[in-house]
């Protein structure tokens, strides 16, 4: 039955291949938060714990059995939703990245939102314009921007927009101490003061935003505008191309409806890439800014051995990662119909 | 209708400034159809390409005048040039599949036509898509209309280009080797339909293509060009029986035709005397069964479904088919490139089939079969220079070294017809012809028994095929070598092989003497296969010497079975 | 068209000869090079030749802005901030190429594996990368560096590792199209080996496109290492690391001494641009093609 769906067929392939992934991910997580110093049941029991009562400890949580048996009973924790307890804060691992997720989110989404709006026309203007100022700029700043380390032109612009022209905010933030947060609905600030109605709490939430966005927004701006200039150039030199002009097309439908169409499908791919590293940089640029987010809860718990919390962190990101892909995979079978085909 | 006068078209490379077209001068009259004959690098090509003013980033025309009915082509404004464009004069292209956007469907590909020109609006552009897919004779247009490139066959895709170029009712078409690439039967559909097409619309029409005898039996008037430049013009009988200039005459020698032999393909000055080769009737290599089943996405994939044939020693069989019969896959297997599923091929007495692919390299008999390629361009490896790759099979095989190596290779250069000084050149830097003759001699490095050609001119220019064809059959008589000689040009069969086989869908059909099976064919297929070959008008001195080269073959075949 | 190319072609250049051509033909690339002369050279003899220890603090000459004396400042314990710079060049390119050469190595050998026989070796080796690659690389390396320990062969490792994958899929996907194509073919009739053909034939064909992904990786290894670094998982203080010197720097940005930062920071995206301009250079000089 199924191979007369050959689109489903791949669908479902694709589902299922990510199961081997995930658990991958689980073990490798484990493993590595196993393998970090500094012993966590000297620290949960206390300074003046002597001994006999860290031992306590130690068998309390599980410390004392195998390391197979300790990861069967993380799985089993794992599929309550249960990632341990945090160290430092005293609360659930998964309420510390429920509570600081949204702060991440909204930074990245910016980011990538703001980095797509402008590297994709400038790639598009640059391969239809070839030896042109818009192409050595495109050229530049991919350049340039592979080039950049995320931390380094986050500070570079606080340096240059708080401190010699002070038009940005402090950097202590998402939003200044004279704002009350909005009122949680989606813990996106934006769109919550928005829904409240609060545009001067909008305002502040905006303004702490731009620069850290703007950071992250320069360092993935570089593979996007790249791949999109390197896809339409492709397309342009089609065969396709060539009949679409020998039969009169308008430039409009030729670029449009034929060739950045048909670029998508790279573009697409990259943004599962680009993504990746926005994930990663968002550490970086979360530390720069003091951004409460779970890059920084991530930073935080490694320096004091939070174990639960790293693995937490690893685990949560690598999940949302591998989520994330899927999702562009099964967008890239709505755009490219000859996907299940085999066929090129 | 159309009128072109000394038009010239450069282009700027890196190296400096090519003239493609140097000064071309023709007309095309009403409800005629021109052909463009050349060879690569004639600029056949680019003068249509100019005339459309869709000529690529470099290109500009550079002096000329394109009239069309009163139109000034050269300066016309963009916005006008693309209103005629698919309106007056439309186009097609080669390789049909790679010329339709491969995500969007093949109907609204038409429909976006049809809505840029006018001629239908958004409620009525389907309706009128599929009468423009029925107008190119597509069965169940409606359903068609829905499916993507992948999913036709290339001559459906050639309709379907078709289809977009005829739907605003042009009155020029130019199709600029619509038909390479394709199947001989396919391509005679296609040329049919195209030529039947014009003729019911009474429009005009420009073929551009290499193959002097396609030309010749499709087109009212040719022009031949070489050069960037028209070395004739005038009708296609009269340019094959009689033609005028040195160059024309070559490629209507160099066009494998009926009642030729290897030698005539060559210019009159370079003929020497063809040499007497005698097959003997002592097999070399038999073919028993042989099958070959692949697992493909949908089921089991049946190339090859027992197959038996035999090559005598020095004999040239020729193995015949169109793309997809099996014969690449036989081919293959013969050279132990790949395992049969099940079959012998008893080689001088043993079964090499027996002997897995994987481990065929070490085996001694390794030297004795060897492969010309089709495509002498992907043979060689890009990084190694031509001696390094006639070295090679000398080193590995040969376990020749130092003095004796260089001695060799000098020995085979000089076989090949290949210059001394091209030795150290890459890839790259030789032409096709060149590339040819190192793949040749790479082969026949190790004075091997039993050769196979996989379609070895099938990438060459007509003249050029010319000189390696001959090149090939007196290799054959010199070393005494056999051959299997895998084509899908009948022609160039015929004149090389003594015995031919045919092959469709993975089994042989037909097969015996050459000159029987090409001139009185027993199966359908067969037949149908000849039917579609390109018919040259003949020439005059060659239907006199039609019956006597008829009359040697016979009476040679007759010596042989004795 | 005739058969014959010119044969009198000037002798066939040597690979001197070629080098020289790419890098006159290519003036981004000549730039390209010198840079990357410089940066070697500063690896090389930059400890010897700097003015003043780079470990050396003078805390009554603390937060000097550049001057003649201290051509980029001096940091908040005394120390010659340029002196560090230059230093530090030593440290963050070993990192970078010692983690790309292993990366390169042995994402070369799976990726040839996994790209000329297919079947479980692809299938497995694909499992594996794609679960390397489920992390977000950055985020990946924090982990192993973490639990591995803050030393600078845990910080190469960590690198070598996330850059693995990139090296085993391009070569797995270069090698699957060199696979069956027809100089492949040849070279398996005229008597090599399958190991032969994949080692001699295959692979220096797919070397061009990898140099690009190598001077690229380069580039981004620094990057990461300095990365690690400014989040306090890599180099430790007080060891002169690019990293390091701009996390420290970038608590003094706010108050307006900039140069603790922006030399390092500069210095850095200097090294990892020299390595994005390299690729297309490495490139030409390894693909026979460019040779006219």
């Amino acid at each position: 039955m199924l191979t007369s769906f050959p689109r489903l067929r791949a669908i479902l392939l694709r589902l299922a291949q990510a199961i081997p992934v995930v658990i991958g991910v689980v073990v490798i997580s484990f493993l590595l938060t196993r393998a970090l110093p500094g012993d966590p049941a000297v620290y949960f029991a206390g300074v003046a714990a002597d001994e006999a009562s860290i031992e306590e400890t130690r068998v309390a949580m599980g410390l004392d059995k195998s390391l197979p048996v300790q990861f069967v009973r993380y799985v089993g924790d794992l599929l309550q939703g249960d990632l341990g307890q945090s160290l430092s804060s005293g609360r659930p691992v998964a309420t510390d990245l429920a509570n600081r997720l949204p702060a991440s989110l909204e930074l990245t989404l910016t980011a990538l939102i703001l980095a797509v709006v402008i590297a994709v026309p400038l790639g598009i203007l640059a391969a239809t314009r070839p030896g042109t100022w818009v192409d050595h700029l495109c050229r530049v700043v991919v350049t340039a921007g592979v080039s950049l380390p995320t931390f380094f032109t986050g500070i570079l612009l606080i340096y240059i927009f708080y401190y010699l022209m002070g038009i940005a905010p402090s950097p202590l933030g998402r939003l200044d101490f004279i704002y009350l947060s909005p009122d949680h609905v989606t813990g996106f600030y934006l769109i919550d003061a928005a829904l409240m109605g609060d545009w001067e709490t909008w305002r502040g939430a905006a303004k702490q935003l731009v620069l850290p966005a703007a950071t992250l927004a320069l360092f993935t701006l570089a593979p996007i505008a790249r791949m999109t200039r390197a896809a339409m150039l492709t397309a342009l030199s089609s065969d396709y191309i060539r009949t679409a002009k020998a039969a009169g097309l308008s430039n409009g439908t030729v670029l449009y409806r034929y060739a950045f169409r048909n670029s998508l499908l790279p573009v697409v791919t990259t943004l599962g890439m680009v993504f990746s590293f926005a994930l990663g940089a968002n550490v970086l640029v979360e530390k720069v800014f003091a951004w409460p987010g779970i890059g920084s809860y991530a930073v935080e718990a490694l320096v004091v051995s939070d174990y639960a919390a790293v693995q937490g962190f690893v685990l949560a990101m690598a999940l949302l990662f591998v989520a994330l892909n899927l999702v562009i995979d099964l967008l890239y079978t709505t755009i490219d119909p000859r996907i299940g085909f085999g066929a090129q | 209708m159309l009128s072109v006068k000394d038009l010239s078209v450069m282009f700027q490379t890196r190296r400096g400034a090519v003239d493609a077209v140097r000064g071309v001068s023709f007309d095309v009259a009403k409800g005629e159809i021109l052909g463009i004959v050349g060879e690569s690098g004639s600029g056949k090509s680019v003068t249509s390409y100019a005339l459309m003013r869709i000529l690529d980033a470099g290109g500009t025309i550079k002096a000329g005048e394109v009239d069309y009915s009163g139109i000034d082509l050269k300066r016309a404004a963009e916005r006008d040039m693309r209103d005629i464009r698919g309106r007056e004069i439309s186009m097609i292209f080669q390789n049909p599949r790679a010329a339709l956007n491969p995500i969007r469907k093949v109907g609204h590909q038409i429909e976006d036509v049809l809505r840029q020109h006018v001629r239908a609006t958004r409620f009525d552009a389907r309706a009128k898509a599929i009468a423009a897919m029925e107008s190119v004779k597509i069965k169940d247009a409606e359903e068609r209309y829905n499916a993507y490139p992948f999913e036709l066959s290339g001559g459906m895709c050639q309709r379907i280009v078709c289809a977009i170029a005829l739907a605003c009712d042009p009155r020029l078409l130019i199709a600029d080797e619509p038909t390479t690439g394709l199947d001989i039967t396919t391509q005679k559909a296609v040329m049919d339909l195209v030529r039947d097409l014009i003729r019911a619309r009474e429009m005009s029409s420009i073929l551009i293509t290499h193959d002097l005898g396609l030309a010749a039996q499709y087109c009212d008037r040719l022009i031949v060009m070489k050069d960037g430049l028209i070395v004739e013009q005038g009708d296609p009988v009269q340019i094959f029986s009689r033609p005028e200039h040195p160059y024309s005459r070559k490629l209507v020698d160099a066009t494998p035709r009926a009642g030729a032999s290897v030698r005539d393909l060559l210019p009159a000055e370079s003929r020497a005397p063809e040499p007497q080769i005698f097959a003997s009737d002592k097999p070399l290599v038999e073919v028993r069964d042989l099958v070959k089943t692949y697992a493909g996405k949908s089921g089991p994939v049946h190339a090859v479904k027992g197959i038996s044939f035999t090559v005598n020693q020095g004999q040239c069989v020729g193995l015949v088919g169109e793309s997809g019969c099996g014969k690449s896959t036989t081919a293959e297997m013969l050279v132990r490139l790949m395992d049969a599923t099940s079959g012998q091929i008893i080689f001088d007495g043993d079964d090499i089939a027996k002997t897995p692919a994987r481990g065929f390299a070490r085996d001694p008999r390794r030297a004795d079969i060897q492969m010309v390629f089709q495509d002498a361009t992907d043979s060689l490896n890009p990084r190694h220079t031509a001696r390094q790759a006639i070295a090679e099979p000398l080193r590995r095989l040969g376990k020749m070294r130092g003095a004796a190596l260089a001695v060799r290779i000098e020995e085979l250069v000089g076989l090949v017809g290949l210059p001394l000084s091209l030795l150290d050149r890459f890839p790259h830097q030789l032409s096709g012809g060149q590339k040819a003759r190192v793949g040749i001699a790479c082969a026949v490095a190790l004075d091997p028994k039993f050769l196979i050609l996989d379609e070895p001119t099938a990438a060459l220019d007509v003249s050029i095929q010319a000189v390696v064809l001959n090149l090939l059959v007196d290799l054959r008589a010199k070393l005494g070598l056999s051959y299997l000689f895998v084509s899908h040009d009948l022609h160039v069969v015929r004149l090389l092989c003594d015995h031919v086989i045919v092959m469709k869908d993975g089994q042989i059909v037909e097969e015996g003497p050459a000159h029987q099976v090409m001139s009185h064919p027993q199966n359908p297929y067969t037949k149908s296969l000849l039917a579609a070959a390109p018919k040259p008008p003949e020439r005059a001195a060659a239907l006199d010497q039609l019956e006597i080269t008829d009359a040697q073959h016979s009476a040679l075949h007759d010596k042989r079975a004795s | 068209m005739s058969d014959t190319t010119s044969t009198d072609l000037p002798r066939q250049e040597g690979t001197l000869d070629h080098v020289l051509y790419v890098l006159r033909a290519n003036p981004v690339t000549l730039i390209a090079f010198g840079m990357f002369a410089f940066l070697i050279l500063s690896a090389l003899f930059g400890p010897a030749l700097v003015p003043y220890d780079p470990l050396a603090t003078n805390a009554s000459n603390a937060l000097q802005p550049p001057s003649w004396a201290h051509w980029f400042g001096t940091d908040q314990i005394g120390r010659d901030v340029f002196s560090r710079v230059i230093v530090a060049t030593r440290l963050d390119l070993t990192i970078s190429v010692a983690a790309v050469a292993i990366s390169f190595v042995v994402g070369s050998v799976l990726g040839c594996i996994a790209g000329y026989w297919g079947g479980w070796p692809d299938i497995i080796l694909n499992r594996f990368l794609d679960t390397i690659m489920a992390f977000p690389l950055f985020v990946l390396a924090m982990g192993i560096v973490a639990a591995l320990g803050n030393t600078v062969e845990n910080i190469i490792y960590a690198t070598a590792i996330i850059n693995m994958p990139f090296y085993a899929r391009l070569v797995r996907s270069e090698v699957n199209i060199r696979r069956d194509a027809g100089f492949v073919r040849a070279a398996k009739l005229a008597g090599n080996s399958d190991i032969r053909v994949l080692a001699t034939q295959i692979f220096p064909n797919a070397l061009p496109p990898m140099m690009v992904q190598v001077s690229l990786n380069l580039g981004w290894a620094i990057l990461n290492a300095a990365g690690l670094s400014f989040i306090g998982l890599g180099v430790s203080p007080p060891t002169a690391e690019w990293g390091i010197m701009v996390a420290e720097g970038a608590n003094f940005i706010v108050s307006g001494e900039w140069w603790l930062a922006v030399f390092p920071g500069l210095w850095l995206m200097f090294a990892v641009f020299t390595f994005n301009l390299l690729g297309d250079g490495l490139r030409d000089i390894v693909d026979p093609r460019k040779r006219t």
